[in-house]
């Protein structure tokens, strides 16, 4: 294997784990209530900007790399469980008893709205994002082909999704929220507080994509207004390419997706690096319309 | 009266502590410096107040005010004083000299409005009618606007040329969306419709040999009108009576067909497609038909959007635009023409009508479709389904 190859393939893993830690959020909240929560792309944005914020506080009152580091990614994933808390009592809790379209054009409402709040109370352009990781070293014959913040990003993202499995399997949270993702009638019949678990479900999928959004913010070096939109996009695709409703599938997704994106800019040309996500997803749909790991939806007639 | 109040107060404090960081911190990282402001904070915590207030005032007489309303006052459809002829005159006559009257720019909002209106109505014939979610319309409406300028680039065509070609083109490429998607049900089909109009936008954006990439193609002409030379201001007003002929158009047409056997093949198909399969509907033709007629409206209006502005480029056809026909199409109701037509005034209108707010426009925008929703959720005008009225026949 090539040098190259190599330095794309973890390139997408990095990829790949960013838009599952998102992806996650999309798959629980669509699991438990069938909204495709189209703000959650915008959490995903403010907990980068909160996270600048307090990482700018704590950076001049000179605490060390690694301490800001964790300061950031606390109050990040704090605050965006708070808004997305928030988000759910406002804009979703009164539309349980409605139409399905009517929670996804007031997500869609949510999340302009997000994006304007942010222009507004801080700026519209783009702002720089300080390397919180510093300077890691990895063993030589590594750093040919892997920089040393995917190998964080990658390592972190494993680990989140397997301590949400485990949590999802063996609390009794968990149990409460695959209860009412199958039959959430039936589960409140048996005592599970439905409201609790969905804003629940909503807080731990905000404060996973915190984790994401300080993650690569601190990766990549900058971020806007915009970014959460075409990663929320994409996030959502890769929910969709796991089979929408599954935790694995969305880890197994996002990482396909990461990889293809990888690959196809790589090899091909970076100019449709999206066009290649989007025609894969179509394709893979074409074939599996329920995704990877999605359960095939019989109709009772 | 005080426990209201006090939960405000507490809701108030809340939102405060939310918007902390963002509203009332300001990093400068180049100076090593904090701003703090504090009267961002203070001004955020009162409007919070207010309509905290006002919210949980209106959420608990929400069934009173708002859902039990539509019988006697939402319903125009059945209301005497649209259906009355003095009403309609009066009303089409106004309609008619608006761009007589007005100056130009209020012409070309309304131009702007109608051509928002026709997308309403063609994404209403998927959405509102067939039940098929679809989030790239916007790509239609892109293939429509993108056939006359490239035609009009390379070849030369006029827009009354281009028209036809613009339009079945556009449906050309719902029927083609159509055939994968057959198969998928719901968000499934959502989540494609989104990709393929993505797809779209970035091969214009990024096919810079023919589509002319980012920086889009300038200079298409207006439409003719028998080889008379228009000025800029008539011509404007010329393209307002083009649309007004268009939206009619695109109103008869989806009036007479949701009521013919094809529109009643929708209908039955987004209810129930098994039940509707076993009476004997063709599911697929169906379905593609409704995609086909639904794209031939954006390809149309498309050619009409890309002749006002004289100049297309990819962003005009982005997601957010897709989002907002669905948003009209949804907030008025679906399946409601009446809605469609209301809608467009609050979605097109508002944010055009609102510039003096400047930045704070799309924040209203963005809360207005929230606040819509969650008091009103199945749209401005409930949709009438047409009813035999079995006393009467004989």
């Amino acid at each position: 294997m090539d040098l190259y190859f190599l330095e794309l393939f973890f390139s997408g893993l990095t990829r790949g784990g960013i838009y599952t830690l998102i992806a996650l959020g999309y798959t629980m909240v669509y699991g438990i209530i069938g909204l495709i929560n189209f703000a959650h792309g915008e959490i995903y944005m403010i907990a980068a900007f909160i996270g600048l914020t307090f990482a700018g506080i704590f950076s001049i009152l000179q605490f060390s790399l690694i301490s800001i580091l964790l300061i950031a990614v606390f109050f990040a994933m704090l605050f965006s469980a708070a808004y997305g808390y928030t988000i759910e009592k406002t804009a979703y809790k009164p539309l349980r008893q409605a139409s399905r379209l009517a929670p996804l054009i007031s997500a869609i409402g949510m999340s302009i709205f997000l994006r304007e709040y942010v222009i507004l109370a801080q700026t519209p352009d783009f702002l720089a994002f300080p390397m919180l990781f510093g300077d890691l070293e990895l063993p030589e014959f590594m750093m040919d082909f892997i920089q040393p913040t995917e190998t964080i990003i990658i390592l972190v993202s494993f680990f989140l999704v397997g301590i949400l499995l485990l949590f999802i399997k063996h609390t009794k949270t968990g149990k409460a929220m695959r209860a009412i993702s199958q039959d959430r009638e039936m589960a409140m019949l048996l005592g599970v507080n439905s409201d609790k678990i969905i804003s629940f479900t909503f807080m731990v999928g905000s404060l996973l994509a915190a984790f994401g959004a300080i993650l690569i913010s601190a990766h990549i070096g900058q971020i806007n207004y915009n970014i959460g939109f075409i990663i929320g996009i994409k996030a959502f695709t890769a929910a969709v390419l796991g089979g929408i409703g599954s935790i694995p599938g969305a880890a197994l997704g996002g990482l396909t997706l990461g990889l293809i994106e990888s690959f196809a800019t790589g090899y091909i040309s970076s100019d449709y690096e999206d066009v290649f996500a989007f025609g894969i997803l179509v394709l893979i749909l074409i074939f599996k319309p329920a995704g990877f790991l999605g359960k095939k939806e019989h109709k009772k007639v | 009266m005080k426990l209201r109040i006090i939960h405000s107060l507490i809701i108030t404090f809340w939102f405060m502590l939310l918007c902390f960081p963002l509203v009332v911190l300001k990093i400068d990282y180049l100076e090593k410096s904090i701003r703090f402001r504090w009267i961002n904070l203070f001004l955020t915590g009162l409007c919070v107040f207010f309509i905290s207030l006002l919210w949980r005032y209106f959420l608990s007489r929400r069934r009173k005010y708002f859902l039990r309303l539509p019988e006697h006052f939402f319903d125009l459809h059945q209301s005497r004083l649209i259906r009355s002829k003095p009403f309609l005159f009066i009303f089409s006559l106004v309609f008619l000299s608006l761009p007589l009257i007005l100056p130009n720019y209020h012409t070309s909002i309304l131009i702007t409005a109608m051509i928002y209106v026709v997308l309403g109505l063609g994404l209403n014939i998927v959405v509102g009618l067939a039940g098929l979610l679809d989030l790239g319309y916007a790509a239609f409406f892109a293939i429509g606007g993108y056939s006359f300028a490239l035609l009009n680039h390379y070849f030369g065509f006029g827009f009354w040329a281009s028209l036809p070609i613009a339009a079945s083109l556009a449906c050309l490429g719902g029927v083609l969306l159509g055939i994968p998607v057959l198969r998928l049900r719901g968000d499934y089909l959502a989540i494609v419709t989104l990709g393929f109009g993505e797809i779209i936008r970035l091969i214009l954006e990024n096919w810079e040999a023919f589509t002319k990439g980012p920086s889009g193609i300038p200079d298409l002409p207006k439409p003719g009108l028998f080889g008379i030379q228009l000025d800029f201001y008539s011509s404007t007003i010329y393209l307002y009576y083009l649309l007004i002929l268009c939206m009619l158009a695109a109103i008869l047409v989806t009036k007479r067909l949701s009521y013919s056997k094809t529109g009643r093949a929708w209908v039955a198909l987004r209810e129930d497609e098994i039940a509707a399969q076993s009476m004997g509907i063709d599911t697929t033709k169906t379905k593609l038909t409704a995609f086909g007629i639904g794209a031939f409206w954006a390809g149309i209006v498309g050619a009409f959007f890309a002749s006002k502005n004289s100049f297309v480029d990819p962003s005009s056809f982005t997601f957010h635009e897709s989002a907002i026909i669905l948003s009209i199409v949804v907030l008025g109701g679906m399946g409601s023409i009446l809605g469609v037509i209301l809608a467009t005034m609050i979605l097109v209108l508002l944010p055009e009508y609102l510039r003096f707010l400047e930045s704070y426009r799309m924040l209203i925008f963005g809360a207005i479709m929230v606040i819509m929703m969650v008091f009103r959720p199945e749209g401005l005008v409930k949709s009438v389904r047409q009813q035999y009225d079995f006393k009467n026949l004989k």
